[in-house]
């Protein structure tokens, strides 16, 4: 990465202190990580964009020392650095603050930070209680020294956090989308808390966050990560919110999409979604209307964390709605409880396989997990209908394993078209896809993506949500692009162009 | 030095069978020492203890008596924690039965037999049922833990007992605090000519035979397990979690009262506060020992009711603590369950890598 070192000079920041060489991690057959080199310097806000699973967070963690790279080099000061752990880390000066705290909820800041900062046998909370009020001071992040944790707002549990990472020590802070916990007010206070940080005193943040606004506001420099690579660090200054969008979903336009006419035209929408209102301290649907036809792909983009995941969870039925109507065929749903949904017609495709399957149980027994009723005569289970359905099913979706084989023992390839095989052999009216090929090599992608194009052939209504642009753009017929948990605009699949998506994605409509 | 533990991909076949021996080996020795420690020669106390006990008649008869309560406890405790239930108040729900059981009991005068046995069998049932029935609301309602609540209930069940036989159901003869005998209606048969093995054996081995074949066979047990193994997935799959859970709380609770009913009525055919012997706790054991298997629960509740019956012989012929039943019992829970964990992960020791940098 030449280009990283070549715009080093013109930084605001330090001189880079911290250099990540030719990192490459790779979990399985997936490529997290590939040949990443990045550096990071004090007084300098260097944010970290990516779409979910192009690879910050395992970045973020090589770091850290919550995992090993497989191969290249971390190197402070020119020295090579070993961080096995993260006390290793802290002890090189970098501190991070995730998205779960690690907060003692029924014990007072004071006594939280001195788990962290004390080092003696005996205990001197007075001591420590002295430093809190002084750290905060300085560093300008006002904490309530005697509260319960489990008291304060969130904003505050993570001024707490980022007081105890700078009262260890750390010149480095990374912070895990720390915006994504927050409120709007309290987000102002940490953005005017971290410009502070880096110009007072002097610390090196590393901002991981999919929202442009803050990080157009605070960043000096941005580097953005696509499928495990660095595709771009440069300045942050001059560049807009549409060209990281289009850096961090890719830039090539996808070929000539073999597509069959689309059979939909004139067809009543069977999935009907009416003002939809989910209402969320964080995120949340904000009156959310959409249709599906038969026989149509409905893509749903955005950048990630604007509602497209509450969208999926009330289509399972896990997440219930306040107001707004869901219909199926015309019919409105009372309720959309997961049986309710399911009885309708409405298929699913969850986006972490693992938690969509029973892990101990066999190919054959998951593969009926949600009909267990139509393979019984009477109460008593017919295996050996079960084993047919299971065979055929194999076949019929080149899955490699065999019926009785224990779920758990599966590549995720295999899991997933046993995920499908299972979705689509109820033959839904509506199937709702999150993330089909997310972590897949690229055989099953493929394989996976052909099986929902010949689902829209059948007929079926398909609600695709991916964060893989080029896989809604590959499949869909009309792409919806959300934005702060409403639909922002609605594109034609087929002249649907980058930049215009790209446009919605940002927030902005013409 | 650091301890992981990794899932083991394969296994040979072997390994289970040599893991048990390893552990009934390592038993063996640990009891050993303690029985030596007592004053008695381990060998003997070993004869006594799994030997004797099968050579004669009344050893044989008295372990399958011991046993009896074990297998309704065990399967109770199977069953819930099956499906992820993890009911510690077997004990407690047993003795809700004897309650149940000894109401009908005492007051089943004049019926005939085939009428009073299903009766207080059923009154026994519905008492334990009744007292799983709290923890279980609380935690498909409102998610309160119920590892605590039913472990908690277990002392009051007791307490409630010893109210009754302080209060309205002392002993009308002699006035001591035991309830008055159970009519003769009510009592169960005797299945073994000459022996006190009773219908609460057949019972139990029916429940067992339900068990394995509702959890194995029907529909409903492929949801329970789903349900057990993984309760997110199974809720993505349409299943009834809480639904599953809240019946299965009860058939657990209704099982072990099952297993109270059939100790008043078969064998004390009174209530006393020590009708029961732990045999809830010892139930968790049981299961436990059968890696949740239930047929393997009726052959470990066998193996427990020779081991308490063999560790009195032992105890009167060596001279040593009658205790040491229980405590060959506890020596081979933890050894089993070791073997288990070993049988399932590989045990790899490394050397932390913050040593080995140079």
């Amino acid at each position: 990465m030449n280009s990283v070192e070549g715009v080093a000079i013109a930084s605001r920041g330090g001189a880079p202190s911290i250099f990540l060489s030719n990192i490459t991690k790779a979990y399985g057959e997936t490529v997290a990580l590939s040949d990443v080199s990045l550096d990071l310097r004090t007084s300098e806000v260097h944010a970290l964009l990516g779409e979910n699973g192009a690879g910050k967070t395992t970045l973020m963690k090589i770091l850290y020392g919550l995992t090993q790279p497989d191969s290249g080099q971390i190197k402070a000061d020119g020295v090579a650095l070993q961080i096995n752990s993260p006390r290793d880390a802290r002890a090189a000066g970098i501190g991070m603050v995730t998205q779960h705290f690690s907060l003692v909820k029924n014990m007072t800041v004071v006594e939280n930070i001195a788990l962290a900062i004390a080092r003696t046998f005996s205990l001197d909370l007075d001591s420590v209680r002295d430093a809190v009020v002084a750290a905060s001071t300085r560093y300008g992040l006002e904490v309530p020294p005697d509260a319960i944790i489990g008291s304060l707002p969130i904003g505050l549990q993570q001024r707490v956090e980022i007081l105890k990472a700078l009262m260890s020590g750390c010149s480095y802070l990374i912070l895990d989308e720390p915006t994504a916990v927050l409120g709007p007010q309290d987000i102002d206070s940490l953005l005017e808390v971290i410009t502070q940080l880096r110009s007072e005193a002097k610390i090196g943040v590393v901002l991981i966050s999919h929202k442009m606004a803050e990080i157009e506001k605070i960043a000096d420099r941005v580097s953005v990560l696509r499928r495990g690579k660095v595709v771009s660090s440069s300045l942050a200054n001059g560049i807009t919110s549409k060209e990281l969008i289009t850096l961090m979903v890719g830039e090539q336009e996808s070929g000539v999409v073999l597509r069959s006419e689309s059979q939909s035209h004139g067809r009543d929408p069977i999935l009907v979604l009416d003002s939809v209102v989910v209402k969320m301290e964080i995120g949340g649907l904000n009156n959310v209307s959409l249709d599906v036809r038969p026989g149509e792909i409905v893509g749903i983009a955005g950048v990630s964390g604007n509602g497209q995941t509450e969208l999926v969870n009330i289509l399972s039925g896990t997440l219930s709605i306040d107001s707004g109507t869901i219909a199926v065929e015309g019919a409105t749903l009372t309720q959309n409880t997961p049986q309710l949904l399911m009885r309708a017609g409405v298929g699913m495709l969850g986006e972490d396989r693992h938690a969509s399957a029973v892990h101990a149980l066999q190919v054959m027994e998951n593969l009926v997990l949600d009909c267990v009723d139509n393979f019984a005569t009477k109460v008593q289970l017919n295996r050996k209908k079960m084993l047919e359905h299971c065979e055929s099913a194999i076949n019929q979706f080149e899955i490699k394993a065999t019926a009785k084989q224990v779920f758990g023992t599966l590549s995720g390839g295999n899991m997933q078209k046993v995920l499908l095989a299972r979705l689509f052999s109820r033959k839904p009216k509506v199937a709702i896809i999150s993330q089909p090929t997310r972590g897949l090599d690229v055989m099953a992608t493929s394989y996976v993506r052909s099986l929902i194009s010949k689902a829209r052939l059948d007929g079926t209504a398909v609600l695709l949500v991916s964060e893989d642009l080029d896989e809604v753009l590959e499949l869909a017929d009309r792409v919806a692009v959300m934005y702060r948990g409403s639909v922002i605009g609605v594109v034609d699949g087929a002249n649907a162009s980058r930049e215009k998506i790209g446009e919605l994605m940002a927030g902005i409509v013409r | 030095m650091k301890v992981r533990f990794t899932l083991r991909s394969s296994m040979p076949w072997w390994r289970g069978p040599m893991l048990m021996g390893a552990a009934a080996l390592v038993t063996f020795l640990i009891s050993a020492i303690v029985i030596r420690w007592a004053g008695g020669s381990p060998f003997a106390a070993a004869r006594y203890m799994f030997i004797s006990p099968l050579q004669s008649k009344f050893g044989l008869t008295e372990a399958v008596l011991s046993a009896t309560p074990l297998v309704f406890t065990g399967a109770a405790v199977a069953i819930a924690f099956r499906a992820g239930y993890w009911n510690i108040g077997a004990e407690g729900q047993l003795l809700a039965g004897t309650i149940g059981a000894t109401l009908v009991g005492i007051n089943a005068e004049s019926l005939p037999r085939f009428v009073g046995v299903p009766l207080i069998l059923l009154s026994g049932m519905l008492f334990g049922a009744f007292w799983a029935l709290s923890p279980a609301l609380l935690r498909t309602r409102l998610g309160i833990d119920e590892v605590v609540t039913t472990l908690l209930l277990n002392p009051v069940a007791l307490l409630l007992i010893t109210g009754l036989l302080n209060g309205p159901w002392r002993n009308t003869e002699t006035g001591f605090p035991d309830s008055d005998v159970i009519a003769d209606s009510t009592k169960l048969w005797i299945i073994w000519p000459d022996t006190r093995v009773h219908f609460g054996l057949a019972v139990g081995v029916v429940i067992i035979g339900l068990c394995w074949w509702f959890v194995g066979k029907m529909s409903g047990g492929l949801k329970l397990r789903a349900v057990g193994l993984a309760p997110g997935a199974a809720r993505i799959a349409g299943l009834p979690v809480e639904r599953t859970l809240l019946a299965t709380a009860l058939v657990s609770g209704a099982i072990a009262g099952l297993g109270g009913a059939s100790e008043v009525a078969g064998v004390a055919h009174q209530l006393t506060t020590g009708i029961s012997n732990s045999f809830g706790y010892t139930g968790v054991i049981v299961a436990t020992l059968a890696a949740l298997s239930f047929i393997g629960t009726l052959f470990v509740a066998l193996l427990f009711g020779v081991i308490t019956v063999g560790s009195f012989s032992a105890s009167r012929a060596l001279q040593i603590p009658s205790t040491i039943g229980e405590l060959v019992q506890a020596i081979l829970l933890l050894t089993i369950v070791s073997a288990l964990v070993i049988k399932k992960y590989q045990v790899v020791w490394t050397r932390s890598k913050s040593q080995v940098r140079d």
